[in-house]
């Protein structure tokens, strides 16, 4: 009787054959990182050889001198005086303020339009069809320019349209009447976001509690005092005044109000129109991949059809609505830099100018590229959260 | 029977209902179910009827009961003394061929059109499901292989012409078509790259992909045009619209790669098991098994991609290159013909709209065509 030896496990040693996958991998990763470190190298050393001819000096040293560009539509204050990066945050902030208010706006038309395809008058379904497939298919910066030149042929501030009292449109841009901004104002508005906050926290323990008993508590009670009467308690303590500021027409402008300047308005309605189709068709996909069962059943339960859109369909197309959305803010903050075509001075067109100016091309187009990348982080981080929060929890 | 038998009659049995009168005919009833279904429904389609009625009687006055057709000559007083009541169509026939074929020689502009029915035709073509095989790859090559030919001239007695007297819809179609001929062996290789086990390589690509999406188009652009010649050594001059082709080519890369990468995903993991089992290399398993299947999964995204990049292509105004937008732009420099720019959009938003409307129908039939399959 023969004792057959286990056989030995096969052999771990490194072969030194491109048919040993593992030294194939190394090989290949070797080659393609040291080709794409070649060639960046390469790259570098033109640039380095190309700067030193034109006499650039690198580094971020140009951000420290005086930028001596106007910019005409600033949140902040400014002026040419100011140094090229107080220049480039205030194109930030410009760059900002499209993409935030656009992106509000962008999905309440969006949705409105979106649920409006799916309506059951014919006459509204198709009128959003033909809003969705005309402002889908042409380029956005044909659409902007068009709003442009749109906006340029409106009529001079002495003829300006005025459709509601206060509410001018000229070829100025947009004048709405405005509040004036004192101390105390601010104040009374972070209590009623901090009113609203509570609010939501309150809520979720008042229906906390209905889980327990199954009693019903009425919420009102606490909105009303913090949503309406903490904020006014603050405004009357503080002295905050709301008298609104009409503008007016004097000489060959006008005074008071908030002004919208042409190129941000522009830009705006071109952004919000453009992206605002893509969401509706994001919106009423969503809605339709909720099982027909779904609504269905809550109109047998007898609920009203505002309740069940908003707790029983609204719930379960967000999950399918929320990613592709997120990619869709993250387009209308990109493609906010088209505001360069038409002048409005975001933080792209500011790094153009700079870059004409200074000849600091790598720095001004690298400004650009970390800025976009930090908000486009910033909106994914922040969606990404919100993805979490209304995904459905399985058990 | 029987048992039939004992149970109460009905003495007088109730005869079928009458059918519910119509009310009117087959209209009246889809107004009815459509249009005024409810008084809110009523309320909204009077109120959409009256709005729609009111820019449809402004348009139509703007757009044809004013508007000016021809001028003689580049006088264009009567289009002005309109002062907005009516469109100046007039703009179109004066400068449709700067519009379409920017400043390429008048008298070869024959050349340019023919390109543009070319690209037609070879779209028209690639979308065919019969055409779907290896022999499309090389009909490709050789037509944009024929389309620069055509483009630069310079044998045969056509004369030679420069890139930077190409323009308008050529153009636009070419970076688009070209963007997406290089661009999409390019994203292959980057999804096959992101998908990849070895570290190095997938950072690589992950790197590239995120850094491209993650800014906007148009610093690509300056980047090609600005940064471009920088980083070339002396006396290494590539021309504008080539470098903006590069920039396109690489940002339709890194677009493409996502789409692919979604379709590569798709494939079932046996698929790549039994490619395994049968001996077939790395190469060997992703041309002929993988890809194969991932790429009939992405076609309709692929579409939906190439019109973005279509519409894309615009952006090359903001860095001065001629297409199909910027010659619209420029066309209206002229003194005589400032004033009316919206009429140019309208006539360069239709042939943008065209294409864009042929391939998105084109896409959701592919849609239709999966789903019911």
């Amino acid at each position: 009787m023969t004792t057959s030896t286990p056989k030995r496990p096969p052999s771990r040693s490194w072969r030194l054959s491109l048919s040993d996958p593992r030294v194939a991998g190394l090989f290949w990763q070797v080659l393609v990182v040291a080709i794409a470190v070649a060639i960046v190298a390469w790259l570098w050393s033109n640039a380095v050889h190309n700067l030193s001819v034109r006499r650039i000096s690198t580094g971020f040293a140009f951000l420290g001198r005086e930028a001596g560009m106007p910019i005409a539509d600033s949140w902040i204050d400014y002026s040419p005086k100011n140094t090229y990066l107080r220049a480039f945050i205030v194109g930030i902030v410009n760059t900002l303020r499209v993409a935030v208010i656009g992106i509000v706006l962008a999905t309440v038309i969006g949705t409105l339009v979106g649920i409006a395809r799916l309506s059951s008058n014919w006459l509204l379904a198709r009128l959003a069809a033909v809003y969705v497939e005309v402002l889908r298919d042409l380029p956005l910066l044909l659409q902007l320019l068009f709003w442009y030149v749109l906006m340029q042929g409106l009529p001079a501030a002495r003829q300006a349209w005025k459709p509601v009292e206060g509410v001018f449109l000229s070829n100025r841009g947009l004048i709405l009447p405005s509040v004036p901004l004192h101390e105390a104002n601010w104040w009374t508005t972070l209590a009623l976001v901090a009113g609203l906050i509570a609010l939501h926290l309150v809520r979720r323990r008042l229906v906390a509690q209905q889980m327990l008993d199954g009693r019903a508590r009425p919420a009102w009670p606490y909105a009303l005092g913090l949503v309406v009467a903490l904020p006014a308690l603050v405004s009357w303590l503080l002295g905050a005044s709301w008298s609104i500021m009409l503008p007016e027409l004097r000489g060959f402008n006008f005074v008071g109000g908030l002004t919208l300047a042409p190129e941000y308005f522009a830009l705006l309605i071109a952004l919000v129109t453009y992206t605002s189709a893509f969401i509706a068709e994001i919106v009423r996909s969503g809605i339709q991949a909720v099982p027909r069962g779904q609504s269905e059943a809550a109109k047998a339960l007898g609920l009203k059809r505002g309740f069940v859109l908003q707790h029983i369909v609204l719930p379960q197309a967000l999950r399918v609505i929320i990613p592709p959305m997120t990619s869709q803010y993250l387009n209308l903050t990109k493609n906010s830099s088209l505001a360069v075509a038409v002048g409005y001075q975001d933080i792209v067109s500011i790094a153009n100018t700079t870059l004409n100016q200074t000849g600091q091309a790598i720095e001004s187009i690298a400004l650009i590229m970390m800025v976009f990348l930090t908000i486009s982080l910033g909106i994914s981080l922040f969606m990404n959260w919100y993805n979490a929060r209304i995904a459905l929890v399985e058990r | 029977m029987s048992s039939v038998a004992h149970l109460p009659q009905d003495p007088l049995p109730i005869g079928p209902r009458p059918a519910p009168r119509a009310l009117g005919g087959q209209f009246t009833a889809w107004l009815r179910a459509n249009l005024f279904a409810s008084i809110p429904s009523s309320i909204m389609t009077l109120l959409l009827l009256f709005v729609l009625g009111k820019a449809c009687i402004g348009l139509w006055q703007w757009g044809i009961a004013n508007a000016i057709w021809t001028v003689s000559g580049n006088d264009t007083s009567a289009c002005r003394a309109l002062r907005g009541a009516g469109a100046c169509w007039a703009v179109v026939p004066e400068k449709y061929r700067f519009i379409l074929f920017g400043t390429y020689p008048f008298d070869e502009q024959w050349r340019p059109a023919l390109v543009v029915v070319i690209f037609i035709a070879l779209f028209a073509v690639s979308s065919r499901r019969s055409f779907w095989r290896k022999e499309l790859f090389l009909l490709w090559a050789a037509a944009l292989i024929v389309i620069g030919c055509l483009m630069w001239g310079g044998f045969l007695g056509l004369s030679f012409v420069t890139q930077d007297r190409w323009g308008g819809l050529p153009v636009t179609l070419i970076l688009a078509t070209f963007g997406l001929a290089f661009g999409f062996p390019l994203g292959i290789l980057v999804a096959l790259g992101r998908r990849s086990k070895l570290p190095a390589i997938r950072s690589l690509c992950v790197l590239y992909v995120e850094l491209i999406r993650g800014v906007p188009l148009i610093s690509l652009l300056f980047m090609a045009s600005v940064m471009f010649p920088l980083f070339m050594p002396d006396g290494v001059n590539i021309d504008k619209l080539l470098r903006a082709q590069i920039a396109f080519i690489l940002y339709a890369g890194a677009y493409l790669a996502e789409v692919v990468r979604g379709g590569l995903q798709a494939v079932p993991r046996g698929q790549y098991e039994a490619a395994d089992a049968l001996g077939l290399s790395y190469w060997e398993k992703n041309a002929l098994i993988v890809l194969p299947q991932a790429i009939r999964h992405v076609i309709p995204p692929l579409v939906n991609t190439f019109i973005a990049f279509f519409k894309d292509t615009s952006l090359v105004l903001i860095i001065g290159i001629f297409d199909l937008l910027t010659t619209a732009k420029t066309a209206i420099v002229d003194p005589a013909w400032q004033s009316f720019s919206v009429e140019v959009y309208v006539f360069v938003g239709v042939i943008y709209f065209v294409f864009c409307f042929a391939m998105s129908r084109y896409s959701r039939s592919l849609e239709a065509q999966r789903t019911s399959s």
